[in-house]
């Protein structure tokens, strides 16, 4: 699955337990990008680089296992052997996204939120969540129209399955006003009668702080997540959707697609060629 | 140097694994702990400077929750009257350990060597003014630590203060230099039996025998080799891990004489070929998607153009019942290895579990000594399988829990997985392989070490108090994904040209196997990668440790295959070469280990003679109290640990990871009803879709395993047509577990259970041909007994049923939960008095003895019909009713709509004179419940001419069963009060 003639490309990053990259790079291709899946070990001895693409996706799984914490090896390994690349591609304003284990390895390498675009600066965990397990379940997201996020523009409430076991996002003292105040928490968890934020379980599934579910960078163009939107391509992937084909609203194409379109049109626009 | 890196959550933070434990002390092993914190500790002893380990320790402590020390952190800093330390034993698999390793050596820029080592362990720091060592012990062992595998440290507070920490160094020493040994077999027959059972080779003392016979027979030929005329310990410990009941199924593969209840005499020369394989060899006549099956690790039926499906399902129990935790994550990751060793290597689609557990609110008074509490054995199977299938990345389709007192002495952990292998690789097809003399022999993954010694030949007896500690193994998740990750690189690449797993019998079982294919194998053990010194040669051949597959890879190929391997990490070792000499030439630093005929090894094993006998059983029939309120039965049955839902424990495994659940495990408004089965895509974004169903019935083997094989069966065909399936592409496993059917002294009644066994496989045959319904693939484990605590328990006979269905379009899948009021509620098939062995019956304290039945011209019919009616998209909810009856079916259908049923039971299509208490909590078989909107009335009733069904009732937005008889009203039950009883009983637990 060569990406070299389309456009715009997204890189996903495989190996060492991630294992999301055959949906993800379905998630890219279906809205129009090239998606290559490369090894990780073809980054650090330059099989493949950084700079033939425009997004960059870190995927769910469970890199190393999870041990000594979500992300924690996995980001190690970026810090020591790929920073300098990872560096110039953030500051070129490309698109990074970090599901799940990728939002948990971003957070621990500190690409989002960076505050003052200050990179590889931790500021935020995410923490074993309340109940202390794993959960799998689909929630509601709303989204906060107020943020530069590109990969959430014009999504208003989104369902997306989550399935992670540390997903509570901690803030360090005095970042949660910021994020608040910068319009850096692009969605939430949300109550499903009421649209409305909520700390509720298992609307909120982990406890998450202000129901957080997603943040990103000050420039919009570095988004962590817990759930995942590159496991709603398909309508039929809804929980409900027999009652939605009854009742007439099975959407065409699964609402998690809207993630991926809205990165590949930015980057189509903004960064391509 | 060694360093003690000491984390721990900070102060303001909670300590979710110290929550935990505070729960599981106070609500199940009544100890009164107050409060607990955990913390972590990494022991290096690692060749760096002090600043490289505060390095270390600041990458392995996330900054915003956690705070590090490296050293001890002073006593004052915790409050706590009691420390606990649970680290592993010496060659317990670490995976914490191994993670930490690779982050070490980015930090430090270069690998660790082999001598420098890091371990892990876990810190329970505990505050209770009642507690004492004595408590705090029954603790540690009940709760926090598997003796078999953890080493228990308790210390106290004033301990701490005085001597600190103990260091956490579990290094293997084993100074016993690796030796080979010969074993005399020209002894009494007495003698033989010693060696057999000292040894743990589960060899019979005909089957010792015939080996004395051949080495007798050998001995000329060994002399001229130079070769010791005993057999060496590798040879010994070799045919018996091939000829282990495990390896070889002695008892499926025995010739038994069956009699009848009329004392009419058949003579049956392999259950396995007569019933099992001619079934399926029939079928295959009639069915043109069969592609490979029985040959392989496992199953392989065509799905599509470019696809073919692949389909095991495995069961785990003794390592399971000695080590849940290890077992049951054995389990899960080693059945994955079956699909990865098919064909030319299959990718992971599914992962289906199963468990059947003595009830966790047992009293611990009823629990032998020496197993495991069901309540923490069921905790730790869980978790187990969780670890192993979410660390995977492989969605689990199916799971399901079933309780009977009988699984106390020995639990069944059913872990089965699909896989999908492309039609062709590099153009040819990829479910057949072959190997060629010369062809390199590579072991690739992890590496070797004591883990699982004698595991085929253990799990062929009867857990008793000598059982092997060795043979529990830790599933390692990670090192198996990047094996499996750099596999498909090197399947796509064609750079072997045979696959296959280590699994029990490990190389000896894999490479035994291989080399039966081309003729022979020469290796040379000394070249295997070893996890720790101290291993002796035949304990190099017959480890079972995890995460390895054998490969043949032509000459040619090697330099590609060992360098893509080294790109990706992965461990790559050549062992030798495949010959076509008829010979296993095993040499260990050039010393023989095993000089083995291949004839003789894989058809020398003597064929066993078995008596059974069949006398059919009679149970007391219970009395229906006249005044039974129906409606609080309905309520109290779905409350009952076989129907209830297990929810809670459910949604800790993936089962969305790869995006393509369609019809998912729970379904209804709440997610939260026990779906009948599964729908899958295959492929992100594809039409084509997987069905997969299964069904257990246990208790009906107290009546007849005859009709407890047909019953399960028919339920995991029906439960496929119950989500949209048909007929036609449907294909079936089966999974048997029995208990000890070889009658003796300690068994007496061994020759009843042999009967049962053929009873089920007759079933087999005559149900699964009428439906074709071929078997592609299954598994029997046939010691499932337990004498420990001077109690035998054994299990009541088991079959899983699987089937694995093609659907072409998804979009016609079909739900069980109700979707509108006002819908038609329509019974289809015919209910029968029929409540023997069912749960009703067994909500009364009794068995009794009609137990369902399958009249398959009749079910087939059916199922075309309800088919057809799926297919023109007619049914708004479709239910197929099996435990628990149409009583628990339609307060499922009606707690998954949020909407209330209004059903008169008289129109019920039933044979004449049935009971409304017989009505409702009959199991009879091949039955569906269906909704559709009232203007299709007309359409499905001409779909249904002819047969039994009726239309009883409706759905009502008043969230109530409401049973009529007639208009008159015979029992209600709020739906509410139906959703509470089915949500509570294991909720939380």
């Amino acid at each position: 699955m060569s990406a070299l003639r389309q456009d715009v490309r997204a890189l996903v990053i495989t190996g060492f337990g991630l294992n999301c990259e055959r949906e993800t790079a379905a998630a890219f291709t279906a809205a129009g990008a090239g998606a290559d899946c490369v090894h990780l070990n073809d980054l650090l001895d330059g099989h493949a680089s950084l700079r033939d693409y425009q997004i960059l996706a870190f995927i769910g799984g469970f890199s190393f296992g999870d041990h000594i914490g979500a992300g924690t090896v996995f980001a190690n390994r970026l810090r020591h052997r790929l920073r300098e690349p990872l560096a110039e591609f953030v500051a070129a304003g490309r698109l990074v996204i970090g599901i799940c284990n990728g939002f948990q390895t971003i957070t621990r390498l500190g690409l989002v939120p960076a505050l003052d675009d200050n990179w590889f600066h931790q500021e935020v965990a995410l923490a074993q969540n309340a109940q202390g397990l794993f959960r799998d379940d689909w929630i509601l997201l709303k989204a906060n129209p107020a943020s530069r996020c590109v990969f959430t523009q014009g999504i208003d409430l989104l369902p997306l399955p989550i399935r992670h076991g540390e997903g509570r996002l901690v803030p360090a003292p005095g970042v949660l006003d910021r994020l608040e105040q910068e319009n850096l928490i692009c969605l939430r968890y949300a109550d499903p009668e009421t649209g409305e934020p909520t700390q509720a379980f298992p609307h909120n599934p982990n406890g998450s702080v202000n129901a957080i579910a997603g943040i990103c960078s000050p420039n919009g163009r570095v988004f962590g997540l817990m759930p995942h939107p590159e496991a709603y391509l398909s309508p039929f992937n809804h929980p409900h959707w027999t009652r939605q084909q009854l009742n007439g609203v099975l959407p065409e194409k699964g609402l998690g697609q809207r993630i991926f379109e809205n990165a590949v049109t930015f980057a189509r626009t903004e960064l391509a060629g | 140097m060694y360093y003690r890196l000491e984390i721990s959550a900070r102060p303001e933070e909670t300590d979710p694994r110290g929550e935990h434990l505070l729960h599981q002390a106070r609500e199940f092993l009544h100890v009164p702990v107050e409060a607990a914190r955990t913390r972590d500790v990494f022991s290096l002893e690692v060749d760096c400077t002090r600043p490289q380990a505060e390095a270390i320790l600041a990458a392995f402590t996330n900054p915003v929750i956690q705070t590090g020390v490296v050293g001890e952190s002073p006593v004052e800093t915790f409050q706590f009257d009691w420390l606990v330390v649970v680290g592993f034993r010496p060659g317990v698999t670490d995976n914490v350990a191994r993670s930490a390793r690779s982050a070490a050596a980015d930090i430090l820029g270069r690998p660790l060597r082999e001598d420098e080592q890091i371990f892990t362990s876990v810190e329970y720091l505990l505050q209770g003014k009642e507690l004492d060592r004595d408590r705090v012990l029954r603790l540690a062992r009940g709760l926090l630590a598997n003796d078999l595998i953890q080493n228990v440290t308790v210390l106290t507070r004033a301990e701490c203060e005085a001597g600190g920490i103990p260091a956490n160094r579990p290094v293997v020493k084993n100074d016993t230099p690796p030796q080979i040994r010969t074993v005399n077999l020209e002894v009494a027959d007495s003698e033989l039996q010693r060696i057999s059972r000292d040894g743990v080779l589960a060899l019979t003392l005909e089957e010792m025998k015939a080996i004395q016979a051949h080495f007798r027979e050998q001995a000329p030929r060994r002399r001229q080799l130079g070769l010791p005329e005993c057999p060496t310990d590798g040879e010994l410990e070799i045919i018996a891990q091939t000829w282990s009941e495990h390896c070889k199924h002695k008892i499926f593969a025995a010739r038994v004489t069956y009699t009848d209840e009329q004392g009419r005499v058949q003579e049956i020369d392999n259950c396995f070929k007569t019933f099992i394989q001619a079934s399926t060899k029939a079928i295959s006549k009639r069915v043109d998607w069969l592609v490979s099956v029985f040959s392989d690790n496992a199953g392989v039926i065509r799905f599509n153009d470019t696809i073919d499906l692949v389909y095991k399902v495995e069961t785990h129990n003794s390592p399971t019942a000695l080590d849940p935790y290890g077992g049951s994550m054995t389990g899960i990751v080693g059945v994955n290895r079956d699909p990865m060793g098919t064909g030319m290597g299959a990718e992971l689609l599914l992962n289906v579990w199963g468990y059947c557990f003595g009830s966790p609110f047992t009293a611990a008074a009823d629990v032998p000594a020496g197993l495991f509490h069901p309540r923490r054995l069921r905790d730790q199977v869980h978790k187990g399988v969780i670890d192993g299938g979410n660390q995977s990345g492989i969605p689990y389709a199916l799971g399901w829990e079933y309780y009977d007192p009988r699984y106390l002495g020995k639990p069944l952990v059913y872990c089965g997985t699909v896989g999908t292998l492309p039609r062709l690789v590099g153009g040819a097809p990829s479910a057949e392989k072959s190997i060629l003399p010369g062809d390199r022999i590579v072991m690739a993954g992890g590496r070797i070490g004591k883990d699982g010694i004698h595991g085929a030949t253990f799990s062929s007896e009867e857990l008793h108090s000598g059982s092997p500690s060795q043979a529990v193994q830790i599933g390692d998740p990670i090192t198996q994904k990047i094996l499996g990750d750099f596999l498909r690189e090197a399947r796509d690449l064609n750079l072997y040209r045979f696959i296959t797993d280590n699994g029990a019998g490990g190389l000896s079982s894999s490479l035994g196997e291989m080399a039966s294919l081309c003729g022979g194998g020469d290796l040379e053990l000394g070249n295997a990668p070893l996890k720790y010194a101290g291993l002796q040669p035949w304990e190099i051949f017959l480890s079972e440790a995890q995460e390895r597959m054998s490969l043949a890879v032509p000459p040619e190929k090697m330099d590609a295959f060992l360098a893509l391997a080294k790109r990706r990490n992965v461990e790559a070792t050549v062992l030798g070469n495949f010959t076509d000499s008829g010979f296993l030439h095993v040499t260990y630093r050039g010393q023989v280990l095993a000089h083995l005929s291949m004839e003789f090894l894989h058809d020398g094993l003597p064929q066993l003679h078995l008596q059974a006998r069949w006398t059919p059983p009679r149970h007391a029939e219970p009395t229906i109290p006249a005044d039974l309120d129906l409606g609080e039965t309905v309520v109290k049955l779905l409350g009952r640990l076989n129907l209830c839902s297990h929810e809670f424990k459910a949604r800790q495994y993936d089962h969305e990871v790869k995006g393509l659940s369609v019809i998912k495990p729970f379904v209804g408004a709440n997610r939260n009803v026990l779906s009948d089965a599964t729908v899958s895509m295959v492929e992100p974004l594809g039409r084509d879709g997987v069905i997969l169903a299964g069904a257990v019935a246990p208790r009906y083997s107290d009546i007849d395993t005859y009709h407890m094989m047909t019953s399960v069966i028919d339920t995991a065909v029906r439960r496929v047509i119950a989500v949209g399936g048909q007929l036609g592409h449907i294909a079936g496993l089966d999974n048997f577990c029995w208990p000890d059917p070889v009658a003796g002294p300690k068994n007496p009644d061994g020759e009843y259970k042999m009967a049962q066994l053929i009873r089920a496989n007759q079933a087999l045959y005559d149900l699964t041909t009428a439906y074709d319904v071929p078997c592609i693939s299954g598994k029997d484990s046939m010691k499932n007994d337990s004498t420990l605590g001077g109690r035998k328990i054994s299990i009541p006979p088991t079959v899983l049923f699987s089937t694995i269905a093609r659907m072409p379009d998804v979009s016609k899948a079909v739900t069980l939960d109700a979707k509108r009021y006002g819908d038609l509620v329509y019974v289809i098939g015919l209910t029968r008095r029929e409540l023997g062995g069912s749960e009703f019956f067994a909500l009364l304290d009794a068995t009794g003895n009609d137990v369902p039945k399958v009249d398959p011209v009749a079910a087939l019919a059916l199922y075309r019909a309800v088919g057809a009616a799926t297919a023109a998209g007619l049914c708004h909810s479709l239910h197929t009713p099996a435990l628990g009856g149409l009583g628990v079916a339609f307060a499922k259908i009606a707690i998954g709509g949020n909407l209330g049923l209004d059903l008169d039971l008289h129109k019920l299509p039933a044979d004449p004179g049935l009971t409304a208490a017989e009505r409702l909590f009959s199991e009879s078989n091949s039955r569906f419940v269906a909704t559709i909107a009232e203007e299709n009335r007309d359409r499905f009733e001409a779909l249904l001419a002819g047969l039994p069904a009726a239309c009883i009732g409706h759905v009502t937005l008043p969230r109530k069963l409401v049973f009529r008889d007639g208009r008159h009203i015979v029992a209600t039950a709020t739906v509410d009060a139906c959703q509470t009883a089915y949500t509570h009983t294991l909720d939380n637990i």
